[in-house]
């Protein structure tokens, strides 16, 4: 045994910590299947119960379509949002040292921690009209809660970490003499940013939006309390689907889920795909 | 405040009861009721004195643990094997899926009096102090100067008795005509300023938000949110006709045998029929059946014509057929 287990460690291969690819890939793959294929695959089953006619009846419904529409506009709003809010938070939290960084620092994961109907209970009383910012923004003609606004918001609350936490490590990993060389190069502050920073940080904060928005598609808790479910107008696809469980028909729930399902795969994919082209093009030529 | 003013009395409730069956606990036949959301204070009151009441008549100490949720939900986790030995719910569809399933007896409604239901209620509207819009009856929701404030009949047993209601009433005024109807719902439907998913959310969208001009519920929760939030602050409109709501209650045999509490729970089921029962729950704003206590609280519950669900469309099963599952009439009056 301690032979071949030597032989390894000079072989070409490096030593790994963890025992055996066979077993750790076998662990992997299970658990995968338990918690993430599993659960997937009930819900291809309960399409099975419907016929192709059936599921796109469901799908194109006039109502749910319009909630298809305020859940991705407002997702992508919140996205685009949080990907410059999220950039600059990651950018002072890695570039500057000031006291209480490390409390903002924590301070970004608590979208994560905290229940999200905490979240959307507290936005709802901060932005109704007679709450603290309603009342300071229902002047300015700028209604927040129980519109698509309000929903924006409490997706863009939910998943601000998914750039930050994105981003930072990337920028972490990027010593400042990078900018220093830009400058000393004859670059101006925009250029370096533009020329040098950014396309570092490019995938992970493609990545980062990526998620976000993604997230943001999927979120309930947070959004019921500040959206006021108004057919048509601020109904989000979630509540589509909380409605048809209600009704006990887990079929009908399924096809508006996949659409949603279908979106995030196909987003992530995309994100994926190119961010190979990118690095690839990144380093390549030289790489 | 309502919800913490509520929480307190709860505790000191529950506190109460386990120190009064503390002593003997060990040994103590345990009977669960599965219970509707906002009934959680409303046994957390009934059960202690009911402990005491089948201490006196039995010589035996028994405790009672309560589940609360939504009626649906709770009816599902009874499905998915949760013992509860008697269910007390808000919805007569909510039992009959029990009763279909064989865990509660196909006659369940007429083993106990009134179809069942020791008690009852409507739907009345919460108007802000004066009621200066002039709420009297369900006319003037259709209004278009008024905004109203109750739950997604989509997911709220509540809110389907709010819509039927509305719906029994616009049939009596427009003599059954079709097309008056439906214009009548389409405009009270229109008027809804927030959809919540449930009766808590409508209350903290009305109090605490300030949105809309009337707050629809029942009877018993409208009177309590009053009482909770301020005498002076709001009105209780109960309009001259409007819905019967019953408040089922059952045997879940099935687990009562099983756990060796069929006489409990029946006796627990009994003791909501008894003038002490009764009180306690009129105490709660809901209208009950007993002679003398119904004179004793006759103020409080103005006269008004009760219409059944039964009369207006037939029966919840058709209810629901027609009126609220996925493209039926309440999807089509909300289409644009």
């Amino acid at each position: 045994m301690s032979t071949r287990s030597l032989s390894i460690g000079i072989g070409s291969t490096p030593k790994r910590v963890l025992p055996g690819f066979g077993l750790s890939l076998g662990i992997s793959l299970t658990f995968v299947s338990l918690v993430l294929l599993l659960p997937l695959t009930g819900l291809v089953g309960q399409l099975a119960d419907l016929s192709l006619a059936q599921y796109w009846a469901i799908i194109s419904d006039g109502r749910v379509v319009a909630s298809y529409i305020v859940t991705i506009g407002a997702a992508a709003v919140a996205a685009i949002v949080n990907a410059a809010f999220g950039l600059l938070l990651a950018w002072v939290l890695v570039r500057y040292e000031f006291p209480g960084k490390r409390l903002l620092d924590a301070l970004m994961d608590l979208p994560f921690a905290l229940p999200t109907a905490v979240a959307g209970i507290t936005l709802a009383t901060l932005y109704s009209s007679n709450g603290w910012m309603g009342r300071l923004l229902e002047p300015l003609g700028l209604q927040v809660a129980y519109t698509w606004v309000g929903i924006a918001l409490a997706m863009a609350f939910t998943s601000i970490p998914f750039v930050v936490r994105t981003v930072q490590p990337v920028l972490e990993d990027m010593p400042v003499e990078v900018d220093e060389a830009a400058l000393t190069l004859g670059a101006s502050d925009g250029t370096a940013f533009r020329r040098v920073i950014l396309p570092h940080l490019w995938p992970a904060l493609v990545t980062g939006t990526g998620l976000a928005f993604v997230r943001s598609l999927g979120e309930f808790g947070a959004i019921i309390f500040i959206a006021g479910n108004m057919p048509y107008e601020t109904e989000i696809t979630s509540l589509m689907i909380f409605v048809r469980l209600q009704e006990y028909d887990y079929a009908g729930a399924s096809a508006i889920a996949s659409v949603i399902l279908f979106v995030s795969l196909a987003l992530l994919l995309a994100i994926n795909i190119w961010q190979g082209r990118f690095i690839k093009r990144l380093h390549g030529g030289r790489g | 405040m309502y919800a913490l003013k509520r929480f307190h009395r709860a505790v000191v409730a529950i506190v109460l009861g386990a120190s009064l069956t503390a002593p003997a606990m060990a040994s103590d036949r345990e009977l669960l009721n599965s219970s509707y959301d906002i009934a959680r204070e409303l046994f957390s009151a009934i059960n202690p004195e009911f402990q005491e009441w089948w201490q006196a008549e039995h010589g035996e100490s028994i405790a009672v643990q309560q589940s609360h949720g939504g009626s649906s939900a709770q009816a599902r986790s009874i499905l998915q094997g949760l013992r509860a030995d008697v269910v007390t719910y808000n919805q007569v569809t909510d039992v009959q899926v029990l009763a279909d399933a064989g865990l509660v007896d196909e006659d369940w409604q007429e083993q106990f009096d009134n179809n069942a239901s020791p008690y009852y209620s409507t739907t009345a509207f919460l108007v802000r102090e004066g009621n200066p819009k002039g709420i009297e009856n369900w006319d003037d929701l259709a209004r278009d100067d008024v905004s109203l404030v109750f739950p997604n009949p989509k997911t709220s047993g509540n809110a389907r008795y709010t819509y039927l209601a509305a719906w029994g009433f616009a049939e009596e005024a427009f003599d059954g005509d079709e097309e008056q109807v439906h214009d009548f719902m389409r405009t009270f439907l229109r008027n809804v300023a927030v959809f919540d998913t449930g009766g808590r959310g409508a209350t903290t969208s009305f109090i605490e938000r300030g949105i809309g001009d009337v707050l629809i519920s029942f009877e018993s929760e409208v009177n309590n949110i009053r009482g909770e939030y301020g005498e002076d602050d709001y009105e209780v409109i109960v309009p001259p006709i409007s819905i019967l709501a019953e408040f089922p209650v059952a045997v879940v045999q099935t687990n009562a045998e099983r756990n060796g509490n069929d006489d409990l729970a029946r006796g627990y089921l009994d003791y909501l029929y008894t003038e002490e029962g009764q009180r306690l729950l009129a105490g709660f704003n809901y209208r009950v059946h007993h002679e003398a206590v119904v004179e004793e609280f006759a103020d409080q519950f103005p006269e008004t014509e009760l219409m059944r669900v039964e009369d207006i469309v037939g029966s919840w099963e058709e209810a629901m057929d027609a009126h609220f599952s996925g493209g039926a009439l309440l999807d089509q009056l909300q289409r644009r």
